[in-house]
């Protein structure tokens, strides 16, 4: 593969042709939908394994002009390197996973599977582009499909409320963030949005620590708020409620890493001042992640809630790690977004096909299911066991690295992280499994099926996934490392020489 | 002087609107769906002779007064757009608007001329004749179903604020006039370090303002907007919301860019309260309102006060960006009012919840408003994303010498924020409103198709495709043709 931008214009073209499919002929809608969202997963896996992780610079790089007009020079700019290659492939599988989880969508599937396209083509656009502007215009082509998904397709009583919820909370952030981003730009005098040029601009010409810290805040602001960073949170967990299994899958899991990626991107390496400034209030926040969605997670009864409030816990080990801005930290960080889209999209996939079998995932409702459904039941053990950081899935790894970076900086921190992770997540997520799997079976119940072979496929891919880089996390860490270095560096590069000493001396 | 070359396209359109006029008399009655057509393709070939080798050369004509460059023919070619979509538009809505549908035709390409002066206005009294020209003409467009009061209201509100707005300019004018001997876009930029020092000229400049800010609904001028629009019929709002503000604008930038530079950029934080005044006021009233075409009387507000933040920025970055968002205005506001006519006879009244099941009814009609108020909303891959883009850049350029535009910045976001609530509660409407009233699917007319196709087109290319606009919005807002035309004034 010479480029990046097949992976982004199939599901993009796919959708054109589901588009122009009739819309009676479902079986045709599915099947183009199947075929588009596999391509786009094989093309993934093929990058990433095609990817040479040694190997300086951006790889399947291309660049194509856009706008050329006074001041104002814009490229759609692609490349990959160790910090979006495990994403755009973890996006691809998500995306495949969630096309084969929406076989129950009855209503109107053209407009679903075109919207869902959408979402994954812009996934894959927003972590392949290096051009900001591209990022942000990809990156928001998620926004209109999941207001419309959550809508009209959506769960519960309140999902108008949520849909709007989710919308303005997304928007604001998003707008923080381009505000910061149309700052920045305009600050360093250059002609672009492309991050390799700002940085060279910024190199030969540093922006005053005031402003960058300004920038610093929006950006932190604005794409905190994407991921669910404490205390803008609370959109998260009720929209995944009410959104179809496939739009949770992939928010929850894809969408939301799109924010930590760009301040790994682009508001650690640029603005070095800023991320000093910062940084400590972002380990404070983290704590809220960690102890208070945690302790929020404790107290649900809705397995999709749960799941929700789980989810922001584990974003706090994201956001631990970038605060502790050490090589191992930041690694770790990027092996948790890696591994957390995989459980993220595993967990609402298996809670989505639990509701089609049971119309409920009220967890008081529910009961003695692992006899009726032995391998939905594996499965939601293992997805829940990976939640809780058990050694052997992806997350652990990642969890581990992020604990083991920030150790010596964040002691405190690493401890709340510690007892959220293992103490708070083992209990909601085994009270869970009981509630859920184990005691009285329901006569209620008596109906439910296991998966089928056809949605078996989907939760095999990630929980493959999540085994596979659990058990050689080597295949990701050795991608991610160099980025890492270079992220840490810049980022660290005023204090000059007593900062950068104990990152060389956990690096080695 | 007089090179009555330069104002071909405005006699063509005088001619077709006279023609629309003549013919009427001489077909059946049961041919008027034929006339509408033949009104809009006759506007087509002027767009296309206007957008073609064809279109008018540059040059200064009829004492200094009519001016052809890049900026003029830019909006020219829009205004045509414009009129050729509101005629199209019309022929779904003649239901509604009964008898006179030939008056209304010659009534729209009369107000066209007036924009037509108006993107070449070179001089105070230029720019007060065609504004009079299009004001006058929706005075009667806005009250033109005569059967209904909320129409004639929106006739009378329009014609007593405007015609004290007009006042008020007029007074301006003759104050102007007074202090420089001139009314001479050229003369007065040429003499501008001594008058800035006058009281009367400023209090004259101040009051020309006042009518601009009329014209384009900008706070606190903008109170006669809602009515006016939810009043009005919609093919008559339509042509409102995008040529008559369209036409303010252009007489504001070549005002302020090219007549009094200088003056305007000492008035920054007139401009700058003006600006988040509008945004606010627009943004905060639209949140509540259920009624599509007054939502949309509050969105044009909004969108003046964007818009301003051009204005503001004083560069030509910011003027550059005015002109993209304007294009980008056009084939959004046009789409959207397009839409609404065509539902109009299958759709009971306008109110936002009425749209609901249109999203089964006609899904093309559906995807073509949510795009139309997606693109409004400013989100990607919409033109109204990059109009937006522009705008903050070109006022974060000016933010290092004037602190306020920050705050500026500040209420254009939440302004943006607050616009998705209203506008996404329509796309609400569309695909989940609640007990849709009918099911039966609703056919689209010919002229609708060819107005919306060329309507989402322009969303859709001009969203992903930015370059090929904003290359010709760059062009036209240069300083070269301003200081041309300023010497070229000065040296008679």
């Amino acid at each position: 593969m010479a480029s990046l931008t097949p992976l982004i214009l199939t599901p993009l073209f796919t959708a054109l042709l589901v588009l122009l499919v009739p819309g009676n002929y479902r079986v045709v809608v599915r099947a183009l939908a199947v075929v588009g969202s596999g391509l786009t997963a094989w093309l993934a896996v093929l990058a990433f394994f095609g990817f040479h992780p040694g190997q300086e610079g951006l790889q399947f790089e291309s660049t194509v002009p856009w706008i050329h007009v006074g001041t104002l020079e814009l490229a759609y700019h692609v490349g990959a390197d160790g910090l979006n290659i495990g994403l755009l492939l973890v996006t691809g599988l998500v995306g495949f996973a969630s096309v084969l989880a929406s076989w129950n969508i009855e209503r109107n599937p053209k407009l679903f599977y075109v919207l869902l396209l959408l979402v994954i083509a812009g996934a894959l656009g927003a972590f392949a582009s290096h051009d900001l502007l591209f990022f942000y215009f990809f990156n928001e082509l998620a926004l209109v499909p999941t207001f419309i998904m959550i809508g009209v397709w959506g769960r519960g009583e309140d999902k108008t409320y949520q849909a709007f919820r989710i919308t303005l909370y997304l928007t604001l952030g998003a707008l923080a963030a381009l505000a910061g981003l149309i700052a920045l730009h305009v600050a360093t005098g250059a002609k672009t949005f492309d991050v390799l040029a700002l940085k060279a601009a910024l190199a030969a010409n540093p922006l005053s620590p005031t402003s960058q810290i300004w920038i610093f805040a929006l950006l932190l602001f604005g794409f905190g708020t994407l991921v669910g960073l404490f205390p803008f949170h609370s959109w998260a967990p009720g929209g995944y409620a009410a959104a179809p299994t496939a739009t949770a899958m992939m928010h929850a899991g894809i969408l939301k890493k799109a924010g930590l990626y760009a301040i790994l991107r682009v508001a650690l390496p640029l603005l070095p001042e800023g991320a000093a400034t910062w940084l400590p209030v972002l380990a404070w926040l983290c704590v809220g992640n960690l102890l208070h969605c945690g302790f929020v997670a404790l107290r649900q009864k809705d397995l999709n809630l749960l799941i929700g409030n789980s989810s922001l816990a584990h974003m706090g080990f994201a956001f631990l790690g970038i605060a502790s801005l050490t090589v191992i930290g930041v690694t770790g960080t990027v092996i948790v977004m890696v591994a957390h889209a995989l459980l993220a999209a595993l967990s609402f996939a298996l809670s989505g096909y639990l509701e089609s079998q049971t119309g409920t995932v009220d967890m008081t409702r529910l009961g003695g299911l692992l006899k009726r459904m032995p391998v939905f039941g594996t499965m939601l053990v293992m997805a829940f066991m990976a939640g809780c950081g058990l050694p052997g899935f992806a997350n652990f790894a990642g969890e581990a690295t992020v604990l083991f970076g920030s150790w010596k900086s964040l002691p405190w921190v690493v401890l709340a992280a510690a007892w959220s992770g293992l103490i708070l997540g083992g209990v909601y997520m085994l009270r869970a499994l009981r509630a859920v799997l184990y005691g009285e079976e329901r006569p209620e119940l008596a109906k439910v099926e296991d998966t089928g072979w056809w949605r078996r496929l989907p939760l095999a891919l990630l929980v493959g996934a999540l085994l596979l880089f659990g058990v050689a996390p080597g295949i990701l860490s050795t991608r991610i490392e160099p980025v890492a270095r270079e992220i840490v560096k810049s980022a660290t590069r005023p204090p000059a020489t007593t900062a950068a000493e104990p990152v060389a001396a956990l690096s080695h | 002087m007089n090179d009555y070359s330069l104002i071909t396209l405005e006699i063509l359109a005088v001619i077709v609107g006279l023609g629309a006029l003549m013919v009427d008399l001489w077909i059946p009655a049961s041919a008027r769906r034929a006339l509408g057509y033949g009104t809009a393709a006759a506007l087509g070939c002027l767009l296309a002779f206007a957008a073609g080798s064809l279109s008018p050369q540059a040059g200064l004509g009829f004492h200094n007064t009519f001016v052809v460059d890049d900026l003029a023919r830019y909006f020219k070619t829009f205004f045509l757009f414009g009129a050729f979509v509101v005629v199209l538009m019309t022929v779904d809505f003649a239901p509604k608007i009964g008898s006179g549908l030939s008056e209304f035709y010659a009534l729209v390409c009369f107000a066209l001329v007036g924009m037509l002066f108006a993107a070449s206005a070179n001089d105070l009294v230029m720019l007060f004749v065609s504004l009079e020209l299009i004001t006058v003409t929706f005075y009667v467009l806005n009250s033109f179903q005569r059967g209904r009061i909320a129409s004639l209201e929106a006739g009378i509100k329009y014609l007593i604020l405007g015609a004290v707005a007009s006042g008020f300019m007029v007074f301006g004018i003759a104050l102007v006039f007074g202090s420089a001997n001139s009314t001479n876009f050229g003369v007065i930029a040429s003499r501008q370090a001594e008058l800035a020092h006058s009281t009367v000229f400023l209090t004259g400049l101040l009051l020309v303002l006042v009518g601009l800010g009329f014209k384009i609904a900008a706070f606190p001028f903008q109170a006669w907007a809602p009515d006016v629009y939810q009043g009005s019929p919609a093919p008559a709002t339509a042509f409102l919301a995008v040529g008559s503000k369209a036409a303010g604008f252009v007489l504001l930038v070549r005002l302020v860019t090219q007549a009094v530079p200088q003056i305007a950029a000492e008035w920054n934080r007139l401009l700058v309260v003006m600006a988040a005044g509008t945004i606010a006021y627009g943004s905060l009233c639209a949140l509540p309102q259920r009624n599509l075409k007054r939502l949309m009387g509050y969105s044009s507000i909004a969108n003046a006060g964007y818009l301003l933040l051009g204005v503001v920025a004083m560069s030509t970055s910011g003027s550059t960006a005015v002109l993209y968002y304007l294009g980008g205005y056009f084939f959004t506001v046009l789409a959207a009012f397009t839409v609404i006519c065509a539902i109009a006879e299958h759709v009971e009244g306008d109110d936002i919840a009425n749209l609901a099941g249109l999203g089964q009814r006609s899904p093309f009609l559906a995807a073509a408003l949510s795009i139309a108020f997606v693109s409004l909303a400013g989100i990607p891959p919409m033109v109204g994303f990059f109009g937006k883009v522009l705008l903050l850049r070109a006022v974060f350029e000016g933010a290092a010498a004037h602190p306020s535009f920050y705050l500026l910045i500040a209420v254009a976001v939440v302004g943006v924020v607050l616009s998705l609530y209203y506008y996404f509660g329509v796309i609400r409407s569309i695909y989940w409103g609640a007990n849709p009233s009918s099911l039966a699917p609703i056919s689209t007319s010919l002229g609708t198709k060819v107005a919306l196709a060329a309507c989402i087109g322009g969303i859709v290319f001009l969203g992903v495709a930015p370059s090929s606009l904003l290359k010709i919005a760059d062009q036209a807002v240069q300083p070269k043709s301003a200081t041309a035309a300023a010497q070229h004034a000065a040296a008679h």
